[in-house]
């Protein structure tokens, strides 16, 4: 089973798929056909985008009527995140608000 | 990655001021809200109580060990529908006396075993990820 890192890494490396990832984060659930015009590509060329972006877990796909609208999953990007530098950010700045509070309690 | 590896976070500081201050801003709530979150806290072990941030999300906390001026320690979950966002972890604050004032020591460790898997990869950091990812592009899909 591939690293999921990997997957993830190699899924966005491609400008147009990471462009048309990046417009459904930005702008919400779209169509196929509106994610077409903006990518200036061919439908079937959005469409296999697409695929690859769905089988990386990055985008959900909704079918109503003819129409496949297709919207960001940002929970797949979890693995990218970097938990404990994350937190350690947030308790220097708790720590900072925390001196400050120290100092105010000596007056 | 072993099976009781866990991660944790530690954050360290000199404080000019003693332990017994810090204590106070570590466990009365009117104070813990101007530095940390809105709460309603007591430093009683097994009281469960929330931490409210102001971004809407509410921690899960259960006090785990006081001893006043020395340590305190709690839970500090949080519940997402989207399992690779849940955290269960514990917060351990150490206050040890120096010349100058207390070294505060804060250790927030632990993931459930079920987030190994989500977040495993992410143990050796962005740089690392970073390092592959001329690799990897270079990969044929």
């Amino acid at each position: 089973m591939p690293n999921a890192h990997d997957v993830l890494f190699r899924t966005l490396a491609d400008p147009t798929r990471r462009a048309i990832f990046e417009r459904l984060c930005h702008e919400g659930e779209q169509t196929v056909g509106a994610l077409q015009v903006r990518a200036k590509v061919s439908q079937p060329a959005v469409s296999k985008h697409l695929g690859v972006l769905k089988r990386a877990g990055l985008v959900r796909d909704r079918h109503e009527g003819r129409q496949t609208h297709y919207s960001a999953q940002l929970g797949a990007l979890a693995p990218l995140i970097d938990w404990t530098s994350q937190m350690a950010g947030f308790w220097q700045g708790r720590f900072d608000h925390l001196e400050d509070l120290l100092k105010r309690m000596d007056q | 990655m072993t099976a009781t590896e866990t991660r944790s976070v530690v954050v360290e500081r000199e404080i000019p001021h003693p332990p017994e201050k810090i204590w106070r801003a570590l466990t009365q709530p009117h104070l813990i809200e101007e530095w940390l979150m809105k709460n309603d806290f007591k430093p009683v072990v097994g009281h469960t109580f929330n931490l409210r941030g102001d971004w809407g999300g509410v921690l899960d906390c259960e006090v785990l060990a006081v001893e006043p001026n020395k340590t305190l320690s709690y839970t500090w979950n949080f519940s997402h529908d989207d399992a690779a966002y849940n955290l269960s972890s514990v917060v351990t604050f150490t206050l040890t006396p120096t010349r100058t004032g207390t070294h505060l020591r804060m250790e927030q460790s632990g993931f459930r075993p079920d987030q190994r898997q989500a977040y495993g990869g992410a143990k050796a950091g962005w740089q690392q990820f970073f390092a592959r990812l001329d690799e990897l592009l270079a990969k044929p899909e």
